[in-house]
């Protein structure tokens, strides 16, 4: 058979000598190595930008230019950067002499105004929102897979209990290998009651079953952990949806909170995946994971802008304590550090 | 999601039209679109920068072909820059120690152990080896018992060290181990770890200095972002690795990651992962990777089309042909039956993905294998069955009996020997399958 494609291909090239003609125009000279000089320690933005500023009294063209550089890179993708710059550019044009200074001010506000408010009004808590009826506050935790979700579930279940909470945890990844060991184990490490089945039982029932024992134990809070799932695949994000619906017969408002964790090294992926879950769930907040490393986790920017989404944790390391409320002050100045 | 560049790039390039020549006044909208599909797709900032730069040093000064539309010219310049900086020539993993062992590393969640398990299992089922993996996983919870429970899956050894938290012991002690059951392949799979963390880096690296592997390979998420080339850089610094592994493409990320780490790096993409199963691991096609940055998929329609139509029964005879050399001027003209038989031959050579899209516009009509089909037809059967025996005097017969020319007799004759050496070529690779036949020839 694939004899057979060659033979065409073969014959397309040769057939016609048109495309002979529009072959030909295409080869290509030798191509030099690539300048690989991608700085190892990264410069502050804001010293690069000093230094683009020198003998200069405005922000300008070269100025924008290494915004754009710092802001890309970052992760922040091109079409909200745009509308960074635009809105950077239309404040400098009011102001006309605006120094390099005061662009660090503005531009902090201009980013931070694309990010949503988080809910949590002392910003170093983790809160758990009163409900109807004093029933228990369920937390459903969605997002692809590896992207940190089992090990968030463990840190907030660590740090509700430690706010003085009973804590639930529900096993609903009943899919990858051992991922009821793990969670089991931060159960363990957060101290708290994990409600499980077999590998390969319904995630459904599991969610059910968890909510029944919570709800029966007073408990204040219930996080449900999910097998990771790529957004695109349509069986696995119906599931989703079906977890969603069983627990609703327990607590019509459940789940509260539908949390998608992201990883913070993802790039512009990121958003197809906020479009996706929030199509099959609804999400309500993002979690952010992995910023200990050398990835700046911009494109929650965009995608916190564009889906109304907020923010609420970032992940900063793989231990019990890494986990803190999200701060858009910190975040913003941490993609120009 | 994101506008099919091609289109994209036809309407900035319109004002090209009947300019005839590419210059950098008509060129910089493009250049432009070209670095924001390239961003889109996560290739690195500044890669994308250079990139678009030796585009343009390419583009400059050529002719536009009245039949071509400028845009889609640009497409498959870009394209075809793209797949040859991620493709080059295929290279295979080193299996040839006893036991060879390879070394997995990565960042946390990139899909270290799954990749483990499949390769063990591709080594087992397709190659003939017999494979221990080693757990060397001691930090994130469980992530032994996730080895162990692939490693039943697909029916492989474990070896698994729980009261040892060093990974250098385990790996050591679990190759001894291999040794004395006599596994040829040891493939040892380490917990993830971040660039940053200094001591996580020695980590990897004693690990490394204690096993002396034949084959390091780099485990990494296709949706990473910008920061990919900053990771892959660092875990080069420290293993100098010998091969990269993209995984979770069956997502839909675009996947410029793939671009950035091969230039920062320079080493070959291995391995794709494409799914949780065992089975969902694939060769890397740079052809195909190049479609998906720049988003166009039209490789799948191809294929699918092409499947629909032909007969396999009889391109298993062919295939038998070529094999022992007697693919003759009967089967050439057969093929071009089937080629017509599949539709608009212009929709057919649009499909071809990187070649297609060049040449929309190109106008091919049936009546391009017209002359042929009349040269093939004024030759006698043996003729046709044994080119080697037409010379001159035969030549000239043909020319006259399919009104046509004797040059044009010629060059079809050298065509079809060309095409007959590069068909019996193709034909070791085993190529039943179709997407990678396209692929494999593309390179
Ligand atoms: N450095 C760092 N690693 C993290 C962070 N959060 C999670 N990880 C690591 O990332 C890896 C994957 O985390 P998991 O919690 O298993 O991710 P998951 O989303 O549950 O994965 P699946 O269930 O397999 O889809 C583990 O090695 C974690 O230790 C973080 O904030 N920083
Ligand atoms: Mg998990």
């Amino acid at each position: 058979m694939g004899k057979a494609f060659f033979v065409i291909r073969t014959f397309l090239f040769n057939l016609n000598p048109k495309f002979q003609l529009a072959m030909g125009i295409f080869s290509s000279n030798k191509k030099e190595k690539l300048d690989k000089g991608l700085s190892k320690t990264k410069e502050s933005v804001f010293k690069k930008l000093s230094r683009v500023v020198v003998g200069k009294t405005t922000v300008d063209d070269d100025v924008l230019d290494n915004l754009e550089e710092v802001l890309i890179s970052s992760d922040v993708g091109v079409d909200t950067t745009i509308r960074i710059i635009e809105r950077i550019q239309k404040r400098v044009s009011e102001d006309k002499y605006l120094g390099t200074s005061e662009l660090n001010i503005l531009l902090k506000e201009e980013i931070e105004k694309l990010l949503l408010e988080n809910n949590t009004t002392d910003v170093d808590e983790f809160i758990v929102p009163e409900t109807k009826n004093n029933l228990p506050y369920i937390i459903m935790v969605v997002g692809v897979n590896g992207v940190g979700k089992t090990t968030t579930i463990g840190k907030l279940a660590y740090q509700f209990k430690k706010a003085g909470k009973s804590v639930y945890i529900g096993a609903g990844d009943t899919f990858r290998a051992a991922a009821i060991d793990q969670l089991e184990v931060w159960a363990q490490r957060a101290d708290v009651p994990i409600v499980k089945q077999k590998m390969g039982s319904d995630p459904a029932s599991v969610a059910y079953d968890t909510l029944a024992s919570a709800i029966k134990n007073k408990a204040d809070v219930v996080l449900i952990d999910t097998a990771g799932r790529l957004h695109n695949k349509i069986n696995l994000m119906n599931e989703l949806s079906k977890v969603k619906n069983v627990m609703q017969k327990l607590i019509p408002e459940a789940p509260h909170e539908v949390l998608l964790v992201l990883d913070g090294s993802t790039g512009q992926n990121a958003f197809e995946q906020a479009k996706q879950f929030t199509k099959a769930t609804e999400v309500t907040s993002l979690a952010l994971t992995k910023l200990d490393g050398t990835a700046k986790g911009g494109v929650v920017i965009g995608i916190s802008d564009q889906f109304k989404i907020p923010v609420k944790y970032i992940g900063i390391g793989e231990g019990i304590e890494d986990l803190q409320v999200f701060n858009r002050n910190e975040f913003v100045d941490s993609l120009f550090n | 999601m994101f506008e099919n560049l091609s289109d994209r790039l036809d309407r900035s390039f319109k004002l090209l039209k009947g300019q005839g020549r590419i210059t950098e006044i008509n060129i910089a909208e493009t250049l432009k679109d070209v670095r924001k599909a390239l961003l889109d797709a996560d290739v690195n900032y500044k890669i994308a920068k250079t990139f678009t730069d030796k585009v343009k040093q390419e583009a400059l000064g050529q002719d536009v072909l009245n039949s071509v539309k400028p845009g889609q010219m640009m497409v498959k310049i870009v394209h075809d820059e793209l797949a040859k900086l991620m493709g080059g020539e295929a290279v295979d993993i080193n299996v040839k120690g006893n036991p060879s062992v390879i070394l997995i590393a990565g960042l946390q969640g990139s899909g270290k152990t799954t990749f483990s398990g499949k390769l063990a299992y591709l080594q087992k089922t397709k190659k003939g080896k017999m494979p221990l993996l080693i757990a060397g996983d001691v930090y994130r919870p469980a992530a032994i018992d996730q080895l162990k429970v692939l490693g039943e899956q697909i029916g492989v050894e474990v070896y698994t060290d729980m009261d040892s938290k060093d990974p250098v012991k385990i790996a050591k002690d679990g190759i001894k181990y291999a040794k004395q059951k006599g596994f040829d392949l040891v493939i040892v799979d380490t917990a993830g770890r971040l660039a940053v963390d200094e001591q996580m880096m020695n980590e990897i690296a004693a690990v490394k200095k204690a096993i002396d592997p034949q084959e390091i390979l780099f485990v990494v998420d296709a949706m990473t972002g910008q920061d990919a080339v900053n990771t892959a850089k660092e875990f080069n610094d420290r293993l100098n690795f010998d091969g990269v592994v993209l995984t979770k493409l069956d997502g839909d990320t675009r996947g410029g990651a793939a671009l950035s780490i091969r230039e920062v790096v320079n080493k070959p993409i291995k391995f794709v992962g494409t799914g949780e199963k065992m089975e969902a691991l694939d060769v890397f096609h740079p052809e195909r990777m190049a479609d998906r940055i720049l988003g166009m998929g039209d490789i799948v329609s191809l294929v699918e089309k092409a499947q629909e139509q032909f007969d396999s029964e009889q391109a298993r005879k062919l295939q038998k042909k070529i094999a022992k050399n007697q693919f003759g001027f009967d089967d050439f003209l057969s093929q071009i039956q089937q080629i017509k038989k599949m539709g608009n031959l212009k929709d057919l050579a649009a499909m071809i993905p990187g070649v297609g899209k060049a040449l929309k516009n190109v106008d091919i009509d049936d009546d391009a294998f017209k002359g042929i089909e009349a040269i093939i037809q004024s030759m006698t059967p043996d003729e046709r069955d044994n080119p080697v025996i037409i010379n001159g005097s035969r030549r000239k017969r043909i020319a006259n009996g399919s009104g046509t020319s004797v040059q044009e007799v010629n060059r079809l004759i050298k065509q079809f020997d060309e095409t007959r050496k590069m068909m019996k070529m193709m034909s070791g690779g085993g190529g039943k399958n179709l997407a990678r036949m396209m692929n494999g020839m593309r390179n």
